[in-house]
């Protein structure tokens, strides 16, 4: 959980709920540096895309980073982070080495799945991070199980299942909510709304746009977040996992945020206008907003830029990593079919 | 005057008891009033009156043991009507034969193995149990020896089970460990990989496999594949459970044999018993088995009682075929409830000197083609017989790698037996006709015989 600093460093206020999510400056820093990490990563996974040395489906996280880094600073050691195939960003929050989630885009040996599962299927148990599935929707069922086993084992975990706004109209989601409130598990729903289901808007594919309200019908709390700004997104966080923590069960957060690119690399995004991807990134993009407000707690643009060579330093080992780790060894085609020993 | 008969409670139900007659001889009774109890395997139901009269004669006792259905339990007399002449007691034996009795729950059932059962330790004793208990048992001795397993599906705890496969679970481990769940088996089975996921391992119940269909994402996807992608990081130690095949006139959505479906995917185990012992050995290795799993049962099988070695934790290797009827002429290769037929198919053979020896395939993957191609060796002809369709099925598996493996060794093209390619259908004789049957099994082993 946060840690308590003292006022000078920011503007926030603690939130009425009780949890504690205020920041101070040294946590802004590593807030700026973490969704800095993601923007940075994602823009060089592009460029290999371009390149041919990654393969397949590649989806971007660029424009929604605020997201997975502030929940992930409400979170703790225990709990579970399970989406869907655009995860990079979450990889990079839980803390997954940025080497191994760009050799696995590359299909390298030193990838986090050996090379067989790719962008869309990476896993990291020691960080909690189970997935990376590629079935919209389905990793909104597996992460209400994820819940059960907290509750199952007593062990205070809460479990964060992340979806579109596309997956947030799957059947499976309505049936996870509905057992997930039943049976009062420790879950957190947390649907980004990035506006667009590949290429179709929320307004033509949803009958109910707010997205938050998707629970009343199972009485789970919702509430609408600016996605775009990491400490209302922590704060929120802050509210949700009290809420899943202290055994009141699930709570929905809607995360009203934009991908910049396109829903993956091969698509073009014509189905919006320059025009209106141009206002989201000058007007909220959210690193420009976390930097207004290091600006206010006294960072100046100097002082940032030892944040930014050591993201770019990250960010270039991790794609040399990539380049130069073999591909798997042909005798790890069959491997990791079925395990071997009866426990 | 009008004849009470004794109800079909079930599809499946071919006699029960007459547990308690809630009215007397010369009550008035109209039709709704529930008139008497009775208990099948599964439950006991309330029997209610279709006429209204009064009750002339009770015909069958209470407490009276396996009665069979359509026998005439009791005798209403219309409003107005003279009473019967000199009604005597009529004994329950006396009752007109059934019109149209069920078929055989579970069909043929061969007498106990014709030689001795090599797993079975020597001097072992044994006891009789319905395939039913058997699987209930194997839950419970793994529940008892490990916290991590647990049970859920629809009717599983407060029910007791929709067959009853899970009786007193509920009163032995408590809610946390048997879990009702809503009516909802593409989001249950997806709550019980994300679990197992998690380090549980959970026996997730399908009322029949036809409704996992609506869950097959999440077993094949999902269990299946993670461990694969994760690159050994994340497993699923979890069994998926239920009755598969045809039970009887329920139709083509709930009468499919998913055996061949979850056969093609690799990162699953695909199970089908035929007794009680292979029913509780094969279960009990599921739920220890790290791997997901993919048990199928039968539910025309469930009410069967068979021998089963009386020992502490049987537990069948998971892989391994047997072989449950030896012979030299022709090898006859089935599974679940198909054994059975096919051992009673070896016994017409036997009448027209025809030695047909019978494989039970048990494990559909991964499948023991050794065991199979063992058997070919001596017999030089094969027959496969499945509940499941022929194209792309079990058959067609082992037949292609007999093919591969043991060209040499067959006689005459090997022949499947399977449900014939249509939806299965609901009336009677069409259905008769749909399903292998022993004479199709007799008639396919004396083809590859050339006799």
């Amino acid at each position: 959980m946060a840690r308590t600093r003292k006022a000078e460093a920011s503007e926030e206020k603690a939130p009425e709920t009780g949890v504690n999510a205020f920041v101070g400056k040294d946590e802004l820093l590593k807030f700026y540096q973490d969704m800095l990490l993601i923007r940075r990563f994602e823009e060089r996974a592009g460029q290999l895309y371009g390149m041919g040395l990654i393969g397949g489906f590649c989806h971007l996280y660029i424009g929604q980073e605020a997201i997975a880094v502030g929940m992930q600073s409400i979170s703790r050691k225990g709990d579970q982070i399970i989406t869907g195939y655009r995860d990079h960003g979450h990889m990079l929050a839980a803390g997954m080495d940025p080497r191994e989630v760009m050799a696995e885009l590359t299909g390298r040996a030193g990838g986090s799945s050996k090379g067989k599962g790719g962008s869309m299927h990476m896993f990291d148990v020691e960080t909690g991070f189970y997935g990376g599935h590629g079935i919209v929707g389905a990793q909104v069922s597996l992460g209400t199980g994820l819940a059960l086993a907290n509750a199952y084992k007593g062990n205070g975990g809460v479990s964060y299942a992340y979806m579109g706004d596309g997956a947030a109209n799957q059947g499976q989601v309505y049936e996870s909510f509905n057992m997930a409130q039943l049976w009062k598990l420790p879950v957190v729903y947390v649907i980004e709304n990035n506006q667009y289901a590949m290429g179709t808007s929320v307004e033509r594919s949803a009958s109910e746009t707010a997205f938050h309200k998707r629970g009343v019908s199972f009485r789970i709390p919702g509430e609408e977040v600016d996605g775009m700004d990491v400490i209302a997104v922590r704060e929120a966080g802050a509210r949700a996992t009290e809420h899943a923590r202290s055994g009141q069960g699930p709570y929905i957060l809607e995360m009203k945020t934009y991908r910049y690119r396109g829903h993956s690399m091969s698509d073009p995004a014509k189905y919006r206008t320059k025009e209106e991807v141009d206002e989201v990134k000058t007007t909220r993009d959210p690193i420009d907003h976390i930097k207004e407000r290091l600006a206010k707690a006294g960072v100046t643009e100097d002082d940032l830029k030892g944040v930014d060579a050591e993201v770019k330093r990250i960010v270039a080992e991790a794609a040399e990593f990539a380049r130069t780790s073999p591909e798997p060894d042909p005798s790890e085609l069959y491997t990791d079919v079925y395990l071997e020993a009866a426990e | 005057m009008t004849d009470i008969l004794m109800p079909a409670l079930s599809p499946t139900m071919e006699e029960g008891t007459l547990a308690k007659w809630l009215v007397k001889e010369g009550d008035t009774i109209k039709a709704g009033d529930v008139i008497a109890e009775i208990e099948t395997d599964k439950a006991t139901m309330e029997v209610e009156a279709v006429d209204e009269g009064v009750i002339e004669a009770i015909l069958v006792p209470a407490g009276s043991e396996n009665v069979k259905v359509n026998t005439l339990i009791a005798r209403l007399k219309g409003e107005g009507e003279a009473a019967a002449p000199a009604a005597a007691p009529v004994a329950a034996e006396a009752a007109p034969a059934p019109v149209a009795a069920p078929p055989a729950a579970g069909g043929p059932i061969s007498a106990a193995s014709t030689f001795a059962d090599p797993e079975v330790p020597a001097g072992a004793p044994l006891k009789k149990i319905t395939v039913r208990d058997a699987l209930r048992d194997a839950m419970a001795e793994e529940m008892r020896r490990d916290d991590r397993v647990f049970l859920m599906g629809e009717e599983v705890a407060q029910y007791q089970g929709a067959y009853k496969v899970s009786r007193e679970l509920l009163q032995e481990f408590g809610d946390r460990r048997v879990i009702d769940t809503p009516i909802t088996e593409h989001g249950f089975a997806g709550l019980g990989v994300g679990a197992a996921m998690a380090g549980l391992k959970p026996i997730v119940e399908f009322m029949t496999w036809n409704f996992a269909m609506q869950a097959i994402d999440q077993i094949i996807n999902s269990a299946a594949k993670t461990l694969y992608m994760s690159g050994g990081q994340i497993k699923s130690s979890i069994v998926f459970r239920g009755p598969n095949g045809a039970a009887s006139r329920v139709a083509a959505q709930h009468s499919q044999d998913y055996a061949a479906w979850y056969g093609n995917v690799p990162g699953l185990k695909v199970i089908a018993p035929y007794d009680a012992a292979d029913a509780k050995g094969l279960l009990k290795a599921a739920i220890r088995d790290p791997n997901p799993v993919v048990f199928l049962e039968h539910e025309m099988m469930y009410g069967h009682e068979f021998d089963i070695p009386d020992v502490e934790d049987w537990v069948v290797p998971i892989g391994k075929a047997k072989v449950r009827r030896e012979g030299s002429d022709v090898t006859l290769v089935a599974y679940s409830r198909m054994v059975g037929f096919a051992l009673k198919a070896a016994e017409e053979l036997e009448k027209e000197g025809i030695q047909a020896e019978v494989v039970d395939l048990r494990t559909i993957r991964p499948m023991d083609h050794a065991t199979i191609l063992e058997s070919v060796k001596k017999t030089n002809r094969l027959v496969t017989v499945e509940e499941g369709w022929g194209p792309m099925g079990v058959g067609a598996e082992i037949v292609a790698r007999i093919t591969e493996h043991g060209f040499d060794y067959l006689d005459a093209p090997p022949l499947r037996v399977h449900q014939e390619d249509v939806p299965l259908p609901y009336a009677a004789n069409l259905e008769a006709l749909s399903l292998p049957s022993v004479e199709k099994i007799v008639k396919a082993a004396k083809t590859v015989s050339y006799r």
